[in-house]
C-alpha cells in the first residue's frame, strides 16, 4: 500500500495505509501513553489517555490515536495545554479505583496528577480491559469477561472455564496495570475449590 | 389478499376501499394509544361494542380503534364522525349517551364537549381547541383517523402513493435529490441533513447496505416514537422503504425498545400486510425493487440509541458504542454502509416524496424545515404530544398550546434534548424552536421531549436527575465517562444533601470538560448539559444550596424540613392518619406537631393538609421552631365555646 | 424452564449468533428471569462463549438473573414524573417494602423496578404494578394500592 506522509510533533513519519496515528508515532519512537492499548488486541480506545490533537487542513480535533487511522498530510501534536489536562484528570481519576498501580503514578508523575484528589474506592480495575480482550481475540477461551455496565461495570471469571483452563495459562496476569485481576481470580479460585455450592451443578 | 403488483393495481384497489366507505357514516374514533389505554380506553372500547350490540346499531355505526390523538392530559378521547365532534375523559358510563347521539344527525353530547378555560364556551370540534388550533400536525395528524392495524386505513388516507410514486416515476438519485433539497434533519439526536447521510451511504461501497430505524427512544421524558409506531406504524415503514429505495438498501431493520409492546404489535401487524399487499418482498409494485424489513426488539439500555451501539446490538452483542471515525453511514452493521434515522425523521419522508421538497422549505426556518413533535410535560396544564412547525416560540408551546402551568405556579424552566440537552430559563421564551436556536442556548432539540418545570423544581436536582440516569445508562467502556460521572454524580448528591463545598462548581466544570472532549461516544461528550445549561442560568440556586445550605425551591429532601404551624393547625387529624411514617403527633384537639425523628420527608402531610388550613409549612435553610409546649396543644373549639 | 423450551425459543431464531438478544428476550418474557442452566443451552447451541452471554445479559435492563417476585412493582422515574415527585414515591414504596429497585423481597413477593417514561406523563407519578397503572400517585396512596397483593 502507499507510504502516507504525515507530521507528529513535527517531526515527518511514513505510515501506510490502515496504520493508526499510534501506531505512526511508536514506528517513529515518539511514545504516546497508552493503558488500554495491546499490539496483539484489536483497539478498544477506552482509557483515552492517548488522545492526541490532528489538524487536517484548518481543521483540529481531539482524537485517541490508538484508533484513529493515518491520512494523508495529517498534523499530530501529542502534547498540548488541553491534551496534558485530560491525562491528568483521566489519571486522577484512575487512581481512585488502584492507587498504587505503578504504571499509573509513573505517568502520574509526568502529568502532575493528583493521586488523592478523588475518595479511593479501591476496586483496582480500572477496566482497561486487557484481560478480557486478551482471554478472548488471543486465547480465544473466554474465561473472563465484563458484567454490567456504567459504574458498575466489573470483570467476572466464569468459574466453570477459569477452573479448567486458567491455572495452566494465566498470561494475563502480567497485563494487568493494577491487582485487579489476581484479586477477581482469587475470588473466582476460592468460590470454586469447594464443589459449586447452591448453584444445581449442570450437565456438562 | 393478492400481492399488488403494478402502480395501477395500487390504484385500483384504494379506490375499491374507498367507495366501499360511506365518508357520511357515523363512527366513533376511539383513542387507543398506551396513554389511554392506562386512563381506562380499553373498558370504554368494551361499552362501545356491548352499547353498538345492545342498541342494535351494528349495521348504521363503525367503531375505530385509533393511536393517540395527543391531547393525553384529557384522555381517553372520543370523535364522532361525521360530525367530528370530540369528546374527552370518556367513562364507560358516557357510552350510551356517545352512542345514541352518534347516529343522530348533529347529535351532540354536550357535557362531554372541551370548556374553554377563558370562555367558558363549549367547543365541538377539535381543530377549534387551543391545544390543537396552534399545532400543525402533518406528521402526527393521521393517528387520530386510523386504526393502525389495518392497512386499508393507511391506503384509505393515501397510504404507500409516496412509495408508488418513488418507485414508478422517479429514479433513486431523484428520491435522494429531493429528499437533499427538502433539507430533512434528522427528528432524533443531533438534526444531521438526511440527504447527506443516505447519499454517504449510496456512494458507500458494497453490495449489502442496511436502513435502520431508530425507535429505542431512550429519552426518559418523551414518547412521541412510541404514539408513532403505536398510531401509524406504515407512514415509517412507508419512509424506510423510499429511503432503501434510494440508497439501494435491500435490508432494513427497526429496532424498537421491548418495553413498547404495543409498538411492537402494531409494526409486527403493519409488517405482515405490508408483505401480504405486496411492499414488501420482491419486485415491489412491479418496480423490480427487493426490500425486506426485521424487527429488533431493544432489551433497555439508552445507550443502544446512539448509532454504532444500536449497530452493535443489532449484531448480537452488548451495545458499546465504537469509535467512529469513519461514519456508520460507509461502515455500519457488520461493517457494511447504514443509514440509521429516527422514527419521526422516517415519516417525513412520504410526506416529502408525495409533496415535494419545495413544499416541504416553507415550513420552518431557514435552518431547520417542517415540523416537529414535542412530548410536552411536566408541569404543564396540557399533558400531551405536540406538533409544531419549527420557529414557533417556546412560550406559544407552553403558554398557547399547552395552556401554562397548573395551580397558579410561577414558570421556572424548560428542558429539551433528554440527558443530552438543557434548560432554558424564563428570559429566553421567546427564542425560535430549532436546531441550531435550542444550542445555542446550551441545549438542544434532541429526540422532543420538552419538560416544564415550575418554581418548586429544583435546577441542581434537575442535574442530579440526569447525571444519575447516565452513570446508569452510561455503557462503562471509556474512562471520562464513567469516572467522570461517577464524580459528578457524587459532588451533586453532596450538594443537594447540604454537603457541598466551595469549589465544587469548579470542580463539576473541569470534569465536564474533559467528558465533553475525551469521551468515545455522544452520550458522554454531551452528559455534562444538564449541568452546565443549569449552573449557566441558574448558579444562584447552586449557590444557595453550597453557601446557605438552602434549597431555593424548596425541593431537596436532606435541606428541608416539614413543620406544622401551630397557629394554622385546626387538629383535623388528616396529616396524621395519612403520614406513612407515623410522624404526625396530635389527637381531635391537639395541636399536631412531626416529630423529626421519624419524619421521612415524602410531603404527604404537605398535600393532605386541607388548603383552607395550609398549616404544613415546607422550610429551608432556617432553623426549625421548637415544638409549642404540651399545654398550649389543646384546642377549644369556637362551635364548643358558644 | 428445560432445555427442550430453549431449544424451541433458538429454534424460532434459525439459531444465528447475531439473534442472542432476541433470543434472550424470548427467554425472559416466558420465565421471567434467565436461568443459568438456559444461558449455558444457548452458548453452547449458539456457539457463543459464555463470557459474552453473562456481559449481555447483565447489560440490558430487560433481563433478571434471579427469579422475579409475584409482583412487580414498576415506578416511573422519567423525567416528567421526577419533576412531579417520583422520587418521594420511590422511597415510600422502599420503605414500605424494604426493597430497593432491582431487588425481590426474600418471600418473593415483590419486584421493584424503576422504568423510564411509561408515556403516560399527563398521569404522572405513576406507579405500575403487574401491568396495572396507577396514576397521579401520592407516596400516601401507595400504600393503600400494596395492601392488595399477596
Ligand atoms: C446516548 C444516545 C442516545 C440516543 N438515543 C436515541 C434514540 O433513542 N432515538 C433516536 O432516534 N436517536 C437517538 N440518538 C441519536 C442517534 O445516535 C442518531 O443520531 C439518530 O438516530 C440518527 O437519526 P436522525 O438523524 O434521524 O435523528 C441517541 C444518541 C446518543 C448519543
Ligand atoms: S462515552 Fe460513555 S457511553 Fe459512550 S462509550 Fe464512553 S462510557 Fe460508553
Ligand atoms: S490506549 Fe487509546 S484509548 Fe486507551
Amino acid at each position: 500500500m502507499s507510504d502516507i506522509l504525515v507530521r507528529i510533533d513535527g517531526k515527518e513519519v511514513e505510515a501506510s495505509q490502515g496504520m493508526t496515528v499510534l501506531e505512526a508515532a511508536q514506528s517513529a519512537g515518539i511514545s504516546i501513553p497508552t493503558l488500554c492499548h495491546h499490539e496483539k488486541l484489536e483497539p478498544f480506545g477506552g482509557c483515552r489517555l492517548c488522545i492526541v490533537e490532528v489538524q487536517v487542513g484548518d481543521w483540529m480535533k481531539r482524537v485517541v490515536s490508538c484508533v484513529y487511522p493515518v491520512e494523508k498530510n495529517l498534523i499530530v501534536r501529542t502534547r498540548s495545554e488541553m491534551i496534558d489536562k485530560i491525562r491528568k484528570m483521566i489519571l486522577e481519576l484512575q487512581l481512585a479505583h488502584a492507587p498504587d498501580s505503578p504504571e499509573l503514578l509513573d505517568l502520574a508523575q509526568e502529568y502532575g496528577a493528583d493521586k488523592d484528589r478523588f475518595d479511593k474506592e479501591a476496586s483496582f480495575c480500572i477496566h482497561c480491559g486487557l484481560c478480557v480482550r486478551y482471554c478472548d481475540e488471543v486465547k480465544k477461551k473466554n474465561a473472563v469477561g465484563f458484567v454490567d455496565r456504567g459504574i458498575r461495570k466489573e470483570i467476572s471469571f466464569i468459574p466453570e472455564i477459569a477452573a479448567k483452563e486458567c491455572w495452566n495459562c494465566k498470561e494475563c496476569f502480567p497485563l494487568c496495570p493494577t491487582e485487579a485481576l489476581q484479586a477477581a481470580f482469587v475470588l473466582t479460585k476460592s468460590l470454586t475449590s469447594p464443589p459449586l455450592s447452591h448453584e444445581p451443578s449442570s450437565e456438562e | 389478499m393478492p400481492r399488488i403488483n403494478s402502480p395501477s393495481e395500487l390504484e385500483k384497489l384504494r379506490q375499491g376501499i374507498l367507495s366501499d366507505r360511506d365518508p357520511e357514516k357515523p363512527c366513533i374514533t376511539l383513542c387507543s394509544g398506551s396513554a389511554c389505554h392506562a386512563t381506562g380506553s380499553g373498558d370504554v372500547a368494551a361499552s362501545i361494542e356491548t352499547e353498538i350490540e345492545k342498541q342494535g346499531l351494528s349495521a348504521e355505526l363503525d367503531l375505530r380503534k385509533t393511536g393517540c390523538h395527543g391531547f393525553c392530559e384529557r384522555g381517553p378521547i372520543i370523535v364522532n364522525h361525521p360530525e367530528e365532534s370530540c369528546y374527552f375523559q370518556i367513562k364507560p358510563e358516557d357510552i350510551p349517551e356517545i352512542v345514541s347521539q352518534a347516529v343522530k344527525e348533529k347529535g351532540i353530547v354536550e357535557r362531554l364537549l372541551y370548556t374553554d378555560l377563558n370562555t367558558d364556551e363549549k367547543i365541538i370540534n377539535e381543530s377549534e381547541i387551543p391545544f390543537y388550533k396552534n399545532q400543525k400536525r402533518l406528521v402526527l395528524g393521521s393517528n387520530g383517523s386510523i386504526d393502525p392495524k389495518s392497512i386499508d386505513d393507511y391506503l384509505a388516507i393515501g397510504g404507500y402513493s409516496a412509495l408508488e410514486k418513488a418507485l414508478s416515476q422517479m429514479t433513486p438519485e431523484q428520491v435522494l435529490e429531493e429528499v437533499k433539497k427538502s433539507n430533512l434533519r434528522g427528528r432524533g439526536g443531533g438534526g444531521f441533513p438526511a440527504g447527506r447521510k443516505w447519499e454517504e451511504s449510496r456512494n458507500a461501497p458494497g453490495d449489502i447496505k442496511y436502513v435502520i430505524v431508530n425507535a429505542d427512544e431512550g429519552d426518559p421524558g418523551a414518547y412521541m416514537d412510541r404514539s408513532l409506531l403505536e398510531g401509524n406504524p406504515h407512514s415509517v415503514l412507508e419512509g424506510l422503504m423510499i429511503g432503501a429505495y434510494a440508497i439501494g438498501s435491500h435490508e432494513g431493520y427497526i429496532y424498537v425498545r421491548q418495553e413498547y409492546p404495543l409498538a411492537v404489535e402494531n409494526l409486527t401487524i403493519a409488517l405482515k400486510l405490508a408483505e401480504e399487499y405486496g411492499f414488501l418482498g420482491k419486485n415491489i409494485l412491479g418496480s423490480n425493487f427487493n426490500f425486506n424489513i426485521i424487527v429488533h426488539k431493544g432489551a433497555g439500555a439508552f445507550v443502544c440509541g446512539e448509532s454504532s451501539a444500536l449497530m452493535t446490538a443489532l449484531e448480537g452483542r452488548a451495545g458499546e458504542p465504537r469509535p467512529k471515525y469513519i461514519h456508520t453511514a460507509v461502515k455500519g452493521v457488520w461493517d457494511n454502509p447504514s443509514v440509521l434515522n429516527n422514527v419521526e425523521t422516517w415519516a417525513n419522508v412520504p410526506l416529502i416524496i408525495n409533496k415535494g421538497a419545495d413544499w416541504f422549505t416553507k415550513i420552518g426556518t431557514e435552518k431547520s424545515k417542517g415540523t416537529k413533535i414535542f412530548s410536552l410535560v411536566g408541569k404543564i396544564t396540557n399533558t400531551g404530544l405536540v406538533e409544531v412547525p419549527m420557529g414557533i416560540t417556546l412560550r406559544d408551546i407552553i403558554f398557547e398550546i399547552g395552556g401554562g402551568i397548573p395551580g397558579d405556579k410561577k414558570f421556572k424552566a424548560v428542558q429539551t434534548g433528554g440527558p443530552s440537552g438543557g434548560c432554558i430559563p424564563e428570559n429566553l421564551l421567546d427564542l425560535e424552536v430549532g436546531f441550531d436556536e435550542l444550542s445555542k442556548a446550551g441545549s438542544m432539540m434532541g429526540s422532543g421531549g420538552m419538560i416544564v418545570m415550575d418554581e418548586d423544581t429544583c435546577m441542581v436536582d434537575v442535574a442530579r436527575y440526569f447525571i444519575d440516569f447516565l452513570t446508569d445508562e452510561s455503557c462503562g467502556k471509556c474512562v471520562p465517562c464513567r469516572e467522570g460521572l461517577r464524580q459528578m454524580l457524587k459532588v451533586l448528591t453532596n450538594i443537594t444533601e447540604g454537603k457541598g463545598n466551595e469549589g465544587d462548581i469548579k470542580l463539576l466544570e473541569e470534569l465536564s470538560e474533559v467528558a465533553k472532549e475525551a469521551s468515545l461516544c455522544a452520550l458522554g461528550t454531551s452528559a455534562p448539559n444538564p449541568f452546565l445549561s443549569t449552573v449557566r442560568y441558574f448558579r444562584n440556586e447552586y449557590e444557595a444550596h453550597i453557601k446557605e445550605k438552602r434549597c431555593p425551591a424548596l425541593s431537596c429532601k436532606e435541606l428541608i424540613t416539614y413543620h406544622v404551624d401551630p397557629d394554622k393547625c385546626q387538629a383535623c387529624m388528616i396529616c396524621a392518619r395519612k403520614c406513612p411514617a407515623d410522624a404526625v403527633d396530635g389527637d381531635k384537639k391537639k395541636i399536631h406537631i412531626i416529630d423529626q425523628e421519624k419524619c421521612t420527608k415524602c410531603g404527604t402531610c404537605f398535600e393532605v393538609c386541607p388548603s383552607r388550613f395550609g398549616a404544613v409549612n415546607k422550610i429551608s435553610g432556617e432553623s426549625v421552631p421548637p415544638p409549642i409546649a404540651e399545654e398550649k396543644r389543646i384546642i377549644t373549639r369556637k362551635s364548643k365555646e358558644k | 424452564m428445560d432445555n427442550d423450551r430453549v431449544d424451541q425459543i433458538i429454534d424460532k431464531y434459525q439459531g444465528e449468533a447475531s439473534s442472542l438478544i432476541q433470543i434472550l428476550l424470548g427467554i425472559q418474557t416466558e420465565n421471567h428471569w434467565l436461568p443459568k442452566e438456559a444461558l449455558e443451552r444457548v452458548s453452547e447451541k449458539l456457539q457463543v462463549p459464555l463470557a459474552r452471554i453473562q456481559h449481555i445479559a447483565t447489560f440490558y435492563k430487560a433481563f433478571s438473573l434471579v427469579p422475579k417476585g409475584r409482583h412487580e412493582i414498576h415506578i416511573c422515574v422519567g423525567t416528567a414524573c421526577h419533576v412531579r415527585g417520583a422520587t418521594r414515591v420511590l422511597d415510600t414504596v422502599r420503605d414500605l417494602t424494604g426493597i430497593k429497585p432491582g431487588e425481590t423481597d426474600l418471600d418473593l413477593k415483590f419486584s421493584l423496578e424503576t422504568v423510564n417514561c411509561l408515556g403516560c406523563c399527563a398521569l404522572g407519578p405513576v406507579m405500575e404494578v403487574d401491568g396495572k397503572t396507577h396514576g397521579k400517585i401520592a407516596p400516601g396512596k401507595t400504600a393503600d394500592v400494596l395492601k392488595n397483593f399477596e
